[in-house]
């Protein structure tokens, strides 16, 4: 089926997309993001779970919360990629619209870093003071019949 | 023959064709797509600094633990699921009319853009709901030093620390949250929930198209698929406000 050209003649439309294969990749990919966001829920609920348990551990829950943000990042990367058709267009195009996302490291960096240090001043004092305040709350860790 | 192939190998640059090949729509639709992935991220990373910034901030598991008709039941993150789903199911449907275009299948487009249509609105209303549930909700708060029933709006937040050994007609009472906790979540949210609107809208007006065979005189369904990308960067959006607000 040629589908060039109908839109304008400097166009052509080289990814012309095939029938059952193109269904094909929706299905599975619809399957991979409803995988993905099942397991992002199943460690969701690990997380409220251990925020309940005596034994508490805030490394763990950061690495979950790492490995949740990783899966998110799988996410958006199957939604652009073939819900979008990004990665049919050429190498281009898509550098154009990628490289510039990269301006998101250092953004998310800084920011972070920045809050961050915002409460170790306010917590210190401006370093005046020892660390000894800062304490990450941990909410209902030890008290049973909280918040119902 | 000949100069076909010549014209083949000429660099995209050369001229008399697009450089990156496609119409001039759909990839002004892909940078306007970018800036606007710039000011979700600005808005989450603005979050995400004031909560680095905080000793204490709500845990999303207790904060939305509630769902329609289910009273008081303690149910965590199942809402939420319910509303990724139906966004990445209408996603779905969104590429197969995109799909049933590029065959110029009128049929099969209407269907599916009903269908994207009515997942768009099955979103907006739950999110309305959750909304509703979060600014009616009361919860027994000690604040300027008297205990009051606040719920959660862009100036009180009634999700602080519990504070231990202090009961209330026998529920628990919390010290007020964070401020910017409303703020944000109803900002972000809102501002997602305004493009989810106005991809409807656009939607709508796609399927009205559609219905009068406008795209069938065009020759193509190019704008079904500038749509799609639209509705889909809202999908998008919303993976990254689901895990900045919910998950983590």
């Amino acid at each position: 089926m040629d589908h060039s050209n109908t839109a304008a003649s400097e166009v052509t439309f080289h990814h012309a997309p095939g029938g059952d294969e193109t269904i094909k990749k929706i299905i599975k990919t619809t399957i991979v993001l409803s995988v993905i966001t099942l397991i992002e829920l199943a460690l969701g609920f690990g997380i409220y779970f251990m925020h309940k348990s005596p034994d508490y551990s805030h490394g763990l829950v950061l690495f979950i919360k790492g490995v949740i943000v990783i899966l998110s990042l799988l996410k958006a990367f199957y939604i652009v990629g073939v819900f979008m058709h990004l990665g049919d267009e050429i190498r281009n195009l898509i550098m154009t619209i990628v490289v510039p996302l990269l301006l998101f490291v250092w953004f998310i960096a800084a920011f972070l870093i920045d809050g961050n240090s915002w409460k170790v001043l306010r917590n210190t004092e401006g370093h005046s003071k020892p660390q000894t305040e800062q304490k990450q709350v941990v909410p209902d860790a030890k008290k049973p019949g909280g918040v119902e | 023959m000949a100069t076909a192939q010549a014209q083949m190998d000429t660099k995209w640059w050369s001229g008399g064709k697009s450089p990156f090949n496609v119409e001039y729509g759909k990839l002004m639709m892909w940078y306007f797509l970018m800036s606007d992935a710039f000011t979700f991220g600005a808005f989450l990373i603005s979050y995400g600094t004031i909560r680095f910034s905080q000793n204490y901030w709500p845990d999303p598991n207790v904060v939305f633990n509630a769902f329609p008709f289910a009273g008081h039941a303690n149910l965590p993150l199942a809402f939420v699921s319910l509303m990724t789903f139906i966004l990445i199911v209408s996603s779905v449907t969104m590429v197969l009319a995109v799909h049933a275009g590029h065959h110029m299948d009128k049929k099969g487009v209407i269907k599916w853009m009903a269908w994207t249509i009515v997942g768009g609105i099955a979103f907006l209303a739950c999110q309305a709901w959750e909304w509703t549930h979060l600014i009616t909700g009361d919860h027994i708060v000690l604040m300027d030093g008297k205990i009051q029933e606040i719920g959660t709006t862009v100036s009180k937040n009634p999700w602080g620390p519990e504070i231990p050994g202090l009961l209330h007609d026998g529920h628990a009472v919390h010290k007020p949250g964070p401020v910017a906790f409303g703020g944000y979540f109803f900002g972000i949210t809102g501002f997602h929930g305004f493009h989810v609107l106005s991809g409807v809208v656009i939607n709508i007006i796609m399927l009205l198209m559609t219905i009068n065979g406008a795209f069938d005189r065009r020759g193509h369904y190019l704008m079904i698929e500038k749509a799609g990308l639209y509705w889909h960067f809202v999908d998008l959006v919303w993976v990254f406000v689901f895990l900045c607000f919910y998950l983590i």
